[in-house]
């Protein structure tokens, strides 16, 4: 066993590695990619039915309602335009009107979306980074608004 | 005056690492022992001064000296005094105290211990842990100073985070710390024999510990805050591949693989370059964690701070350290020379195969939590990489890895028999087998991965039972001569078969708790009844409006019926903390042979019932009894003579004569 022959050796072997993961990565990044949409980009964009995604916003005021078989229905907003959600479970301890909210799932054909999760924040002062942004792109963004960040020391 | 005095501390101890960072080194360049003897007593100084300043901070917060701007944003007089004290390192400023802290303990320890160190590498080492410190202590004056008064004081404080306030992530951060941190001591280990451009066999032993010490740490850091998730957060979910998770677990992959190639370069001084490369990347990981938690760049549960100004400050210290450190090892490396030859089939191929497989698993993982990171400042679109990237990335990578962990000690030094060690493991592959076909029964063809996952468990557990067997020559030789073998085993080999056998129990419980666990999650009033898994839950009370120190609370009380017979009441709570108006979970968990079922109570009034969320995770507590057992394996590998720190000399031989007699014989880790 020559150097050369280790050294080759160990090149193809982290060159297989390395191609077995790339390939790993790039079939996982097609389907577990999630992008994140606001409001108003579905309104722009009307993605395809069927393709996940996540949208996140406030929950708007007055919306949430219960309806039959534990589906709760709300519409989330970037206060510019709203998008209708469905979710069949339990919503989060920390899930109310008014406050930030981020929702995984999918587009059905109706247009409305159906979310398989719903992530509110754990801290009720905190903005999901995201929201904020959206909030910022539909120009209804206040420094003194919701999102009011803990004052820092 | 205490904070003054903390601060003041703060600037001596800055003061002592920069003497501690510039006199030892030049030093060691001209040869002059007088000055690298100076690192010693700096080094000391400097651990002084930062332990002077953390307690300064830590009787703050116990005398809830709310002047203090830190203590007020995040102490309260009513919080009982063990989250007082946690609260010291509960937030952003605090912690890195603690950082620095530890950094100055692991170099105190270097310069108290260190006494066989030849001097001139003990001056390097102990040089750049003081420009580490250095840099974090600039960091802590000038822009998280956790010292700054505030007039007037407010009469009370705004209270810790109360998700930090339970007592398994008090302890959490600290672990944590002495784990990351502890690479540093690998770091600049690899720093000082670049500078050197040396490393052999004996700094192999010397790094080996310190690594093993920091591994060891952080793998109980990791195992707490996620047992920690499992139990606070009300989700009943151990690993959320959140990004602080992963930042935590990148070094931690590295640091497995630091720890099997720094034994190569002990025992056969092969893979030295790869092995300084891995203890920079190691230490670079960690700096990149803190980064990641302290800047809040990431969207994240973890992020409590958030602060440009600081992340810029830390992601410049972690170009400068990691940029400088790859600079020189690019210049330096090449004149390292390479160690011994072996056949890709050994026990050198398969600690490649090993840090190959562990360095490509934490590439994915970096990818996958930085991509987002990166579309996002380049303007693309915000996209979010969740559990299902990393399940479908991590896991084909790690089972390979899985399956040569049972094999590889089995193989020889320098030229191993893949076929000879298989034949010592037809039982375990048996076994295996068995397993997977029992586990295909049992669930009446569950997912048949969920079985392949358990087959490896089962072959790993086996395979490391087989490698016992072999190094004691169990069943072949007579039974007092394999006590007698059993006897004289390094601790160390003893160490390495704890860990691994760890390891698949950590796989089984994964594997168990990620297919087959059943949830049930319903609205119940007083006097609903539940079923899952076999239990029967009836809800019995709900309790409102308890007072504890800092917090309200409503407790139910669940029965959990088996066969119709009550066997325990479950407790599930939820607090409300009116200071930081924030509700909190306190889960009730019912631990049955190594299963769990688990409730966790949610919103709810008297009207139309309350949330309940009940889990059965079948095996669940194997993944943390898989932790347990390889810190514990670690511990034990630590205590063998051969690693306890400081007793290497350089004197002796590089290669050892028994490496290349019979792999039983000759392996002894």
């Amino acid at each position: 066993m020559t150097r050369k022959r280790r050294r080759l050796y160990v090149v193809a072997a982290s060159m297989l590695c390395l191609g077995v993961a790339t390939a790993l990565v790039l079939l996982a990044f097609q389907d577990s990619i999630v992008f994140f949409r606001s409001p108003s980009e579905i309104a722009d964009m009307k993605p395809a039915s069927g393709q996940r995604l996540r949208l996140g916003g406030l929950v708007e005021e007055k919306s949430v309602r219960k309806l039959a078989d534990s589906v709760t229905a709300f519409r989330v907003t970037d206060l510019n335009k709203t998008v209708e959600v469905t979710y069949r479970g339990i919503l989060p301890d920390l899930f109310r009107e008014g406050q930030g909210v981020v929702a995984d799932g999918r587009m059905n054909a109706d247009g409305v979306f159906v979310a398989s999760q719903v992530l509110a924040k754990h801290d009720e002062t905190y903005m999901p980074k995201e929201v904020a942004e959206a909030l910022k792109k539909s120009g209804r963004w206040q420094e003194t608004g919701p999102q009011k960040m803990k004052a820092k020391p | 005056m205490i904070a003054e005095l903390g601060h003041f501390a703060l600037i001596l101890a800055l003061v002592a690492a920069l003497v501690q960072g510039s006199v030892p080194m030049i030093g060691a360049s001209r040869n002059d022992r007088a000055w690298m003897a100076v690192a010693r007593p700096a080094a000391l100084g400097q651990a002084g001064a930062v332990a002077l300043a953390f307690f300064a901070l830590m009787w703050c917060h116990i005398a809830s000296d709310f002047s203090v701007m830190a203590v007020a944003a995040n102490s309260n007089s009513q919080m009982p005094l063990i989250y007082k004290i946690s609260s010291t390192w509960g937030y952003h400023e605090g912690s890195m105290v603690l950082w620095v802290l530890i950094l100055a303990i692991y170099g105190a320890a270097v310069a108290l211990f260190g006494d066989n160190l030849p001097p001139a590498l003990r001056a390097r080492v102990l040089a750049v842990q003081a420009w580490i410190a250095i840099g974090f202590l600039l960091f802590i004056l000038f822009t998280s100073n956790p010292f700054l008064r505030m007039t007037p004081a407010p009469a009370d404080g705004r209270d810790l985070n109360p998700l930090l306030q339970d007592p398994g992530l008090a302890i959490h951060p600290p672990f944590l710390y002495f784990g990351y941190v502890g690479f540093s001591m690998a770091f600049s280990f690899a720093i000082a024999a670049l500078i050197e451009g040396r490393v052999d066999a004996a700094w192999a032993r010397w790094v080996r510990p310190w690594t093993l010490l920091a591994w060891c740490f952080l793998t109980a850091g990791i195992a707490m805050g996620s047992y920690w998730a499992y139990y606070e957060l009300g989700w009943g979910g151990w690993w959320f591949w959140d990004p602080v998770e992963n930042a935590s677990f990148m070094p931690w992959l590295i640091g497995t693989a630091l720890l099997h190639s720094a034994s190569v370069v002990e025992k056969r001084d092969a893979l030295k370059s790869w092995t300084i490369l891995l203890a920079i990347i190691a230490f670079s990981l960690s700096l990149m964690g803190t980064f990641l938690v302290r800047s809040g760049v990431l969207t994240s549960v973890h992020a409590f701070a958030t602060d440009p100004a600081r992340g810029v400050f830390i992601l410049g210290l972690l170009a400068i350290t990691t940029g400088g450190a790859l600079v020189l090892y690019v210049w330096r490396a090449p004149g390292m020379g390479t160690g011994g030859l072996f056949a890709p089939v050994s026990r050198e191929g398969a600690l490649v195969l090993n840090n190959l497989l562990l360095a490509t698993a934490c590439a994915t993982v970096f990818l996958g939590t930085l991509y987002p990171l990166f579309l996002d400042a380049l303007g693309g679109d915000k996209v979010s990489v969740g559990a299902p990237f990393f399940n479908a990335t991590f896991a084909p990578i790690m089972a390979p890895l899985v399956a040569a962990m049972a094999v590889g000690p089995l193989l020889a030094w320098k030229r191993g028999d893949l076929f000879g060690a298989l034949q010592r493991l037809y039982a375990a592959l048996a076994i295996a087998i068995v397993v997977g076909l029992a586990t295909l029964y049992l669930t009446r063809g569950g997912p048949v991965l969920a079985a392949f996952g358990m087959a490896l468990a089962a072959w790993l557990f086996f395979g490391t039972l087989s490698e016992l067997a072999e190094r004691l020559r169990l069943f072949r030789v007579p039974l007092s001569d394999s006590i007698q073998r059993a006897a004289i085993l390094p601790r160390a080999a003893y160490g390495m078969l704890i860990a691994h056998a760890g390891m698949a129990f950590t796989v089984a419980g994964v594997t168990a708790t990620s297919a087959w666990e059943t949830e049930s999650i319903s609205s119940m009033r007083p006097g609903d009844r539940a079923a899952l898994a076999g239990n029967e839950f009836v809800l019995l009370d709900v309790r409102q409006d308890l007072q504890g120190p800092n917090y309200t609370a409503e407790q139910a009380g669940i029965s959990v019926l088996r066969n119709g017979k009550e066997i325990a009441v479950l407790e599930p709570a939820k607090r409300f903390y009116p200071v930081q108006r924030q509700a909190t979970n306190e889960t009730a968990i019912l631990t049955t042979g190594f299963s769990d079922v688990y409730a966790a109570l949610g919103d709810g009034n008297p009207q139309s019932g309350w949330t309940v969320r009940l889990y059965y995770k079948p095996l669940v507590t194997w993944i943390w009894l898989g932790a347990a057992l390889m810190v514990a394996g670690g511990a034990v590998s630590l205590s063998d003579r051969r690693h306890r720190v400081g007793a290497p000399s350089r004197g002796q031989p590089r290669t050892r004569p028994r490496a290349s007699a019979a792999p039983a014989a000759a392996s002894d880790d």
